[in-house]
């Protein structure tokens, strides 16, 4: 296929089907609607968006967790979504996951060198000087030295901080070739935060992995990521460089995203905030035109209700869903960032 | 109007206090002779990060205290009246909501399922006796549901029909509901999306300014803490390690402490070297004597280890607890 492209999402659609009293169709929970983009090697992408946007469950479909409804997930050409989960161990090797809750993530029984040996021997290391080398390099890679007095703790008697490097160690292990971090530093204090994400950075940036970070922080992000999807009512409505989707944030979400954050500054005090009204649609009967249509405030009468706005290219990696840049080029829906790039 | 003949004595005022708990592992000094005065209409942010104190700080100073409670001492003075004097009979007739009152942690969760929201939040007032009526309650419930902007549909409704943002706004209420002097929030946005995050600070900046009312607002996000905070308070370890200004607080933190927090809370704007503070903190059961901070402080000096520092009166009306500013 493209060179340089690792992980390939088709249009991906994840529904969840919902039944009354367990046989009564009721419709579909639509939680990914119409996703696509291409990940190449090294490449770093974070997706924000808020509870209930789809996010996680757009990971969970590219870990090939979920089936996706419609829609494919394509790792290495080879398509890895819908398979039986037994024919695609080889794919959990190559995928790092980093869950959010450390402590709900690492198994309370286990000892941290049983915790991270595991991965090992399920994918063919016999030599168990090897593992143990593995284990003593990724332990020490994530500064949990003396690497002695981590092994044979249990993860209850590590700090947030410890577990959550435990956890990434553990992604790590098996030198994956994608990283995928879901809100890894939320559950952290915000003087261990910084450690974790920076370690998370390093990681990528040595082994040379893609990484996708999904957080609701968008000020984490400038300091992990290159590129930003926004997504929100299961679609990703904005996408765009780091630096110009902060400079120049173009959907209404996303600015008023943006307005709400709080940066410590005593003058936050002596003002209102801008902040639109209501709760994100319902996507069990998300609304025909654009998604964010009820709370926007530049919404226009007539079009926007009705009728869901496409991809609109501002510039080459700015894309946005939304009918203000009608003026701008349209996106074909086939038709890929890729080939315009390439 | 009454409160003019008071604007110069503080509303709260906190001396010393104390709170730890007996455990099988020792005694958790949780909170560790903290003091602090509050005037009326201000708003004092607790910042620090799980486990410094805060939330014991929070109820303790509404006396909801667990059962191993092995210390609990000081002052806490509402006006005049030394609330600890009080037993606990009259402390609940008199003092816990009618004159202080909390909006929990995750108050999401703590509404109780089978009341209807409104009848929950006009509880206080008819156990209280404010009110002879619960259709007076009721009324007064309406009227605060318009000012938090909560439709008063809502009123007949049951807690699980209410979104995450909703059902902060009924534990503001149920807190607003019988005129509290004091309003302590421990946490109040910490479950919450941004945009909701953002509306209910709006709510709460809103009943600052047109009711005038104390605001006692405990959160680990020193980001959110601006938006609310007159005076910063930064907690460590069980103790208060710097007692500031907003003002000052933000620009120039002064214990080493405050600095490195703020150089690690990344900041979307503002180019930065992000930095993070090595080691964690000491255990509460038995802290080490000296500065608390001293084992991961940069700028430690010999004696840190050794004298614990005291509460030093800084230029522009900052306290610090800290050795270099002796």
């Amino acid at each position: 296929m493209r060179n340089g492209v690792l992980l390939s999402v088709r249009d991906l659609h994840t529904w969840f089907e919902m039944r009354r009293w367990g046989f009564f169709h009721v419709g579909y929970v639509r939680a990914v609607d119409g996703v696509s983009f291409d990940l190449r090697r090294g490449e770093c992408l974070a997706i924000v968006g808020e509870s209930g946007c789809g996010k996680s469950t757009l990971i969970r479909t590219i870990l090939a967790l979920e089936t996706p409804t419609k829609g494919e997930v394509v790792f290495e050409n080879r398509l890895v979504s819908g398979i039986e989960p037994k024919h695609i161990k080889w794919y959990r090797s190559q995928v790092g996951y980093v869950q959010q809750d450390p402590f709900a993530a690492l198994p309370p029984f286990m000892t941290i060198r049983q915790i991270l040996d595991e991965p090992l021997r399920i994918n063919g290391i016999p030599s168990k000087r090897e593992r143990e080398w593995r284990i003593k390099q990724a332990l020490t890679e994530m500064k949990l030295t003396p690497v002695e007095d981590f092994l044979h703790k249990f993860p209850h008697m590590l700090s947030g901080g410890q577990q959550q490097r435990v956890v990434l160690a553990r992604a790590r292990i098996l030198n994956p070739k994608l990283l995928i971090a879901d809100e890894p530093v939320s559950m952290l204090d915000a003087s261990v935060r910084v450690e974790v994400l920076q370690l998370l950075r390093r990681t990528q940036e040595e082994l040379n992995l893609a990484a996708i970070y999904v957080t609701h922080d968008l000020s984490t992000v400038r300091h992990f990521s290159e590129r930003i999807f926004v997504m929100y009512g299961a679609q990703v409505i904005e996408q765009a460089t780091t630096n110009e989707l902060l400079e120049n944030p173009s959907h209404p979400y996303t600015r008023s995203l943006l307005d709400a954050i709080a940066e410590p500054d005593a003058e936050n005090a002596r003002q209102m905030r801008v902040v639109p009204a209501g709760d994100p649609p319902s996507l069990l009967r998300p609304p025909p035109g654009c998604r964010f249509f009820e709370r926007c405030p530049n919404a226009m009468k007539g079009l926007c209700e009705n009728e869901a706005p496409p991809d609109f290219v501002l510039s080459r990696f700015h894309r946005v869903k939304c009918w203000l840049y009608q003026d701008e080029k349209v996106l074909p829906v086939e038709e890929t960032e890729e080939k315009e790039i390439s | 109007m009454l409160a003019n003949t008071e604007t110069n004595s503080a509303l709260l005022r906190v001396e010393e206090l104390v709170l730890h708990y007996r455990t099988r592992a020792g005694t958790v000094q949780a909170v560790d002779g903290v003091s602090f005065s509050l005037d009326k209409g201000q708003t004092l942010a607790i910042l620090g990060e799980s486990g410094c104190g805060k939330s014991s700080l929070g109820r303790g100073l509404l006396r909801l205290l667990p059962r191993n409670v092995k210390t609990y001492s000081g002052s806490i003075f509402i006006g005049d009246l030394d609330t600890m004097t009080l037993g606990d009979r009259r402390y609940r007739r008199d003092v816990r909501w009618r004159r202080l009152a909390l909006v929990p942690q995750a108050a999401l969760n703590t509404l109780n399922p089978v009341l209807k929201v409104g009848y929950q939040v006009a509880e206080p007032l008819l156990v209280h006796r404010q009110v002879k009526k619960k259709s007076e309650a009721l009324e007064k419930v309406r009227h605060l549901f318009n000012l938090l902007g909560l439709s008063t549909d809502f009123l007949n409704r049951y807690a699980f029909e209410l979104s995450g943002g909703m059902r902060q706004r009924v534990a503001i209420a149920m807190a607003l509901i019988s005129d509290p002097d004091v309003v302590v929030l421990d946490e109040p946005t910490s479950a919450l999306d941004l945009l909701t995050q953002a509306n209910i600070m709006n709510v709460l900046k809103r009943i600052k300014k047109d009711m005038g009312m104390t605001f006692v607002f405990i959160t680990h996000d020193v980001g959110t803490a601006s938006e609310l905070a007159d005076v910063v308070a930064v907690m460590y370890a069980g103790e208060m390690v710097e007692l500031a200004p907003a003002e000052n607080f933000y620009t120039d933190p002064l214990h080493p402490y405050s600095e490195r927090l703020m150089a690690s809370v990344p900041t979307l704007r503002e180019e930065k070297e992000l930095q993070f503070i090595p080691g964690q903190p000491p255990s509460l059961i038995n802290p080490p004597g000296g500065c608390r901070f001293a084992a991961r402080c940069h700028k430690r000096l010999s004696q840190c280890t050794e004298k614990e520092p005291p509460m030093t009166i800084v230029d522009k009306g900052s306290r610090v607890k800290c050795w270099l500013y002796q």
